[in-house]
């Protein structure tokens, strides 16, 4: 598990990478993007958290991520569940 | 070769289905919870044959970590979970108390479930995975004195049934394997007149049970999910 500080760019970087691994297109990974949208579903959402959790030391719960809708809640999430 | 998980592995069908894992390429983490002689003699038997396994000890209750660990450390990720650890408690629903109830609800199904969830972070993450939970036959039948084993096998089945259709699309399978009267410590006693009512008139053998697990577990088993396969001499027939 990392214990690198988690700055925005590099959430929004393994965020945007666990995204397009689970099939989200590259180009449609915007902060305002929804999950909806970029077709991510629960189990999508819950393979990303395993990633973020890996690579940012950062644990989403379900209930977390029953929350955020959009790319930018995710990041936001993280930054807030780091500091 | 990948690690496959069998808990309650240290007799009867646990053992069985753990050998038969083996001689399938499996590297097998054999659970026990207090019978680790029983365990280590099914880890030998595996190794004589040409297996790989490990004994692994500790209660399926107190949570998945202290199994998979020891085994994905040796091993590598855990690929296919065998739940079949299992208590009774019998006695009929106007007679059971609280604890009876809950322990047999907890070691049977919840516990169950919190392996799983485990499990299928590998699994998903690997695009491949095998969950298989031994059931039983009462469950979706009745059988006075076994309101709580029912209810929880009963309850194996349905949760087999959902987790199987969450994660079909990551290739990983989830099926349960119903037994009827299997010849094991279990069932000592009771053998002469539930033959009778078997149409194969006989009963089961542990060795039944973990062929049918083995090929669920299997690459060939691969379009097989949310099913339950039923081990039962023609009994649910």
């Amino acid at each position: 598990m990392s214990t690198e500080t988690v700055t925005r760019e590099r959430a929004e970087e393994v965020i945007a990478e666990a995204l397009a691994d689970v099939g989200a297109e590259r180009a449609d990974i915007t902060p305002d993007a929804t999950f909806e949208a970029l077709d991510v579903d629960s189990l999508d959402l819950a393979e990303v958290s395993q990633v973020i959790e890996e690579q940012l030391g950062v644990r989403l719960g379900g209930k977390d991520v029953a929350q955020i809708k959009t790319v930018g809640d995710a990041v936001d999430l993280v930054l807030a569940r780091a500091s | 070769m990948s690690a496959a998980l069998v808990t309650g592995a240290s007799k009867g069908i646990g053992a069985a289905v753990a050998k038969e894992l083996a001689a399938d390429g499996w590297q097998v983490g054999v659970n026990y919870n207090s019978d680790a002689a029983g365990a280590e003699a099914t880890v030998a038997a595996i190794k004589e044959a040409g297996g790989e396994a490990i004994a692994v000890g500790g209660d399926v209750t107190d949570g998945p970590d202290g199994l998979f660990a020891p085994l994905e450390e040796r091993f590598g990720p855990v690929l296919c979970l065998v739940n079949n650890a299992g208590v009774t408690r019998d006695n009929i629903a106007l007679s059971l108390d609280d604890e009876e109830w809950d322990v047999v609800l907890q070691t049977n199904l919840t516990a169950a479930f919190k392996l799983t969830r485990r499990a299928l972070k590998g699994m998903v993450r690997a695009r491949h995975g095998r969950v298989i939970n031994i059931a039983s036959v009462v469950g979706p039948r009745a059988n006075a004195g076994q309101a709580n084993y029912a209810a929880a096998k009963a309850g194996l089945i349905g949760f087999t049934k959902t987790v199987a259709a969450e994660v079909a699309r990551r290739n990983v399978t989830v099926n349960a394997v119903a037994p009827g009267f299997i010849d094991t410590g279990m069932t000592e006693g009771l053998l002469e007149t539930a033959v009778e009512h078997i149409p194969a008139r006989r009963a089961g053998t542990p060795q039944d049970v973990a062929a049918a697990v083995r090929f669920l577990a299997s690459d060939a088993a691969g379009y097989v999910t949310g099913t339950t396969l039923f081990v039962d001499g023609g009994m649910s027939a």
